[in-house]
C-alpha cells in the first residue's frame, strides 16, 4: 500500500494540535500513514500517534537536530520518505518552510494550506489563497505530491482503529550545506506577547476608528472587564498607534474566539483573515454599510468612543449590583 | 559594502470584497489599486537599511507586467537606486519558474560586476501564499536561506537575523553571505517616500529583462470564492443607548466574568 509520510511537529503535550489535524487530513487519502519526528519527542508521543492511526514513526536524532535548520529537516524528510507517494505537514511557518526545501529538492510542485482534497486519482486540492479569502483549485501531478495542511482544515480526530506504530530510527546524511542555516541562539518570548492574543477567549478589536493612540483607553477597560486581550488592525501598527504583537489578519495573529468585538474596523481582507472564525461577531460601527458590520452577528452603529464607555459603565453597574 | 537586491510582487490592493475575473482564474483588479504585501515593504525598508549602513546599493526587482514599474517606482522614491523589471505574464508563472527568472537576472548582474550580498524577498506573497520563491531561489544560487526574518544585521561576511519561534519566542541565525532571507512584518517600520525620493525616482532607468525558458506554471485550475452568505447582523440599537441590549448579549455568550 502507497504511503503518505507526515513531518510531525510536537510540543511538551504531545503532537501539535495542527499535526493532528494534518494527520486526520490525510487519513482520508486511504493510504497507511507514516509519521516523521525530529529530535527527542515527548513521552507517550508514540503512543499517541497510533491513536491517529499512525503506523511507521520515523525518528530522526543526532547532532545535526540539535539546534533548528530547515534543510537538515527536509534531509530527514527525504530520507523518511521512501517510497510515500504524499509528503505533507501542518501549515505552520516550520511546516511551510521545510516542505518547500523538500518539494526544491524533489523538482516538484507544492502546495500550501490546502483545506480540501478534491480528486485523489489525479490528485488535486484546493488550497488558501488571498490570506484564506478565496480557495484555489490546484492539481498536484507529480510522483510525489507535496501539501501542507491549512490550521482548522479539519478537527482532530483519533483514528477508529488505534494502530501500534513501528518505531524506525533514520540514518540521515545531512551535509554541510544544509546546516548553513541553523539556529544560534534563542530567546524566549515576552510573557505578555501574542499568546495570550491567540487562546484569548474575547478579543476586543480596534482599527482606524479609535482615533489616535490615545483612543484606547477605553478599549483597554473593555478588555479587561471581559479578561480578553486587545487586537488591533493593520492601520493602527503601521501608523504606530499600537505594537505590531497585537495586530490581528494576514500578516499579523490570526485568532478564533469566542467574541470578537470589532471597534471602529471597517474589514478589510487583511484584517477579515485574522478573525472570521470567531465564533461570535459584534461590530460597533459608525458605517452600517462597512463589511465588517454587513458580515457581523451582532452591530451597533455609532462611535466607540460613545458606546464602549456606554458598555463599560453599564459592565459595571450589574456586576456592583 | 552590501549590496542588496530586494524582490517585491505587484498585487491588488484588496477592500472588503473580492471579484473574479469571467473565467475564474484570477481576481478582478479593473477597478483596485496595487501595492505591495506588508512583508515585501518591510524588506524594502531592510534593503535600504542595509545599503546604507554599509555603503552599498539596494537593487529592486520585480516580475510581472510593465504596470508593475509603478511598485518599482514606489521603491526607487523610498532609496533604492537602481530597478530591473523581469517583464512577463505573472499569473502563468508559478514559485519556480518565478525563482529561476530571479536567479537569472542575480547571476546576470554577477556577471557584470554586482553581486548582491543579500536577496531579500517576502515571506510569502499576499496573493497566491506559494512560501516557496526565496527556497527555491536559494538552492538555484547555492546559497543558504533563512525564512521569516523580522530583523537583521550585517557583520562582516555574515548576517544575524532574527525571527518567530514556533513557541512565540525568537530564533537567530547567523549565516554567511551571499545568502537569501524572506522577511515578515512586525521587526521594523517602513519609511514613507520623501519628495525629493519620488523627484529621484522618476530619472532612474528601469532595466527591463525577458526571462529565457518557459514556465511550468502554478497548477492553477481555478478559484473559487466562499458562497456569499446573505447578512444575517443583528442591529442592537444605535450610540450609546444599545449599551444595555449589549450587556445582554455578553452576559448571553457567558463571557461576562
Amino acid at each position: 500500500m502507497s504511503a503518505v509520510l507526515v513531518l510531525v511537529e510536537t510540543d511538551a503535550g504531545g503532537a501539535t494540535e495542527v499535526s493532528r489535524e494534518t494527520l486526520t487530513f490525510v487519513r482520508g487519502l486511504g493510504h497507511d500513514v507514516h509519521a516523521l519526528v525530529v529530535g527527542d519527542g515527548p513521552a507517550g508521543l508514540v503512543d499517541q500517534l497510533g491513536a491517529y492511526g499512525v503506523t511507521t514513526v520515523h525518528h530522526a536524532d543526532g547532532d545535526a537536530f540539535t539546534a533548528y535548520a530547515a534543510a537538515a529537516w527536509a534531509a530527514a524528510v527525504l530520507a523518511a520518505a521512501g517510497d510515500a507517494t504524499v509528503v505533507t505537514a501542518a501549515g505552520t511557518p516550520r511546516g511551510n518552510e521545510v516542505l518547500a526545501h523538500v518539494a526544491c529538492r524533489l523538482g516538484v510542485t507544492m502546495a500550501a494550506n490546502v483545506v480540501e482534497v478534491e480528486s485523489v486519482s489525479p490528485l488535486a486540492v484546493s488550497r488558501q489563497v488571498l490570506g484564506g479569502s478565496a480557495l484555489e483549485e490546484m492539481r498536484l501531478e507529480d510522483p510525489v505530491a507535496v501539501f501542507s495542511v491549512a490550521g482548522h482544515a479539519c478537527d482532530p480526530a483519533e483514528a477508529e482503529s488505534h494502530a501500534t506504530p513501528v518505531v524506525h530510527p533514520l540514518d540521515v546524511s545531512v551535509s554541510e550545506a544544509d546546516l548553513r542555516a541553523r539556529v544560534v541562539r534563542t530567546e524566549p518570548g515576552e510573557p505578555d506577547e501574542s499568546g495570550g492574543l491567540k487562546s484569548a477567549r474575547v478579543v476586543v478589536g480596534a482599527g482606524r476608528g479609535a482615533g489616535g493612540p490615545e483612543g484606547f483607553a477605553d478599549l483597554l477597560e473593555l478588555t479587561e472587564l471581559l479578561g480578553g486581550s486587545l487586537g488591533v488592525s493593520r492601520v493602527v501598527t503601521s501608523l504606530g498607534w499600537r505594537p505590531h504583537h497585537e495586530q490581528v489578519g494576514q500578516t499579523g495573529s490570526r485568532v478564533s474566539p469566542d467574541l470578537y468585538v470589532a471597534c471602529g474596523i471597517s474589514g478589510a481582507i487583511q484584517h477579515w483573515a485574522g478573525m472570521s472564525s470567531s465564533k461570535t461577531i459584534l461590530a460597533i460601527n459608525t458605517d452600517p454599510d462597512a463589511p465588517m458590520v454587513t458580515k457581523a452577528h451582532y452591530a451597533v452603529i455609532g462611535d466607540l468612543h460613545e458606546i464602549v464607555p456606554a458598555v463599560n459603565e453599564e459592565l459595571r453597574r450589574r456586576s456592583a449590583g | 559594502m552590501s549590496d542588496v537586491l530586494v524582490c517585491i510582487k505587484r498585487v491588488p490592493d484588496l477592500g472588503g470584497e473580492i471579484t473574479l475575473t469571467p473565467d475564474g482564474l484570477g481576481v478582478d483588479d479593473s477597478a483596485l489599486g496595487h501595492t505591495v504585501s506588508p512583508h515585501e515593504e518591510c524588506a524594502v525598508e531592510l534593503a535600504i537599511q542595509v545599503a546604507k549602513d554599509t555603503d552599498g546599493q539596494a537593487t529592486v526587482l520585480t516580475l510581472g507586467s510593465s504596470d508593475a514599474v509603478e511598485q518599482l517606482r514606489h521603491a526607487l522614491a523610498l532609496g533604492c537606486t537602481g530597478a530591473v523589471l523581469v517583464e512577463a505574464d505573472a499569473s502563468g508563472y508559478g514559485p519556480a519558474d518565478v525563482a529561476a527568472a530571479i536567479a537569472e537576472v542575480v547571476r546576470a548582474h554577477e556577471a557584470a560586476g554586482t553581486t548582491y550580498d543579500l536577496v531579500l524577498l517576502g515571506n510569502d506573497a499576499s496573493d497566491t501564499g506559494d512560501f516557496q520563491v526565496g527556497i527555491r531561489l536559494s538552492y538555484l544560487l547555492d546559497r543558504p536561506v533563512v525564512t521569516g526574518v523580522s530583523t537583521l544585521s550585517v557583520d562582516g561576511d555574515s548576517v544575524v537575523a532574527r525571527g518567530g519561534a514556533p513557541d512565540g519566542g525568537t530564533e537567530i541565525f547567523e549565516v554567511p553571505l551571499p545568502a537569501v532571507l524572506t522577511v515578515m512584518e512586525g521587526g521594523i517600520e517602513p519609511r514613507y517616500p520623501s519628495i525629493p525620493g519620488r523627484m529621484k525616482a522618476k530619472k532612474v532607468q528601469v532595466e527591463e529583462v525577458a526571462p529565457s525558458g518557459t514556465p511550468v506554471g502554478a497548477g492553477r485550475v481555478r478559484l473559487k470564492l466562499p458562497p456569499v452568505q446573505p447578512s444575517q447582523v443583528e442591529v442592537l440599537g444605535e450610540g450609546p443607548e444599545a449599551a444595555g441590549a449589549v450587556v445582554d448579549l455578553l452576559e448571553k455568550l457567558g463571557v461576562v466574568r
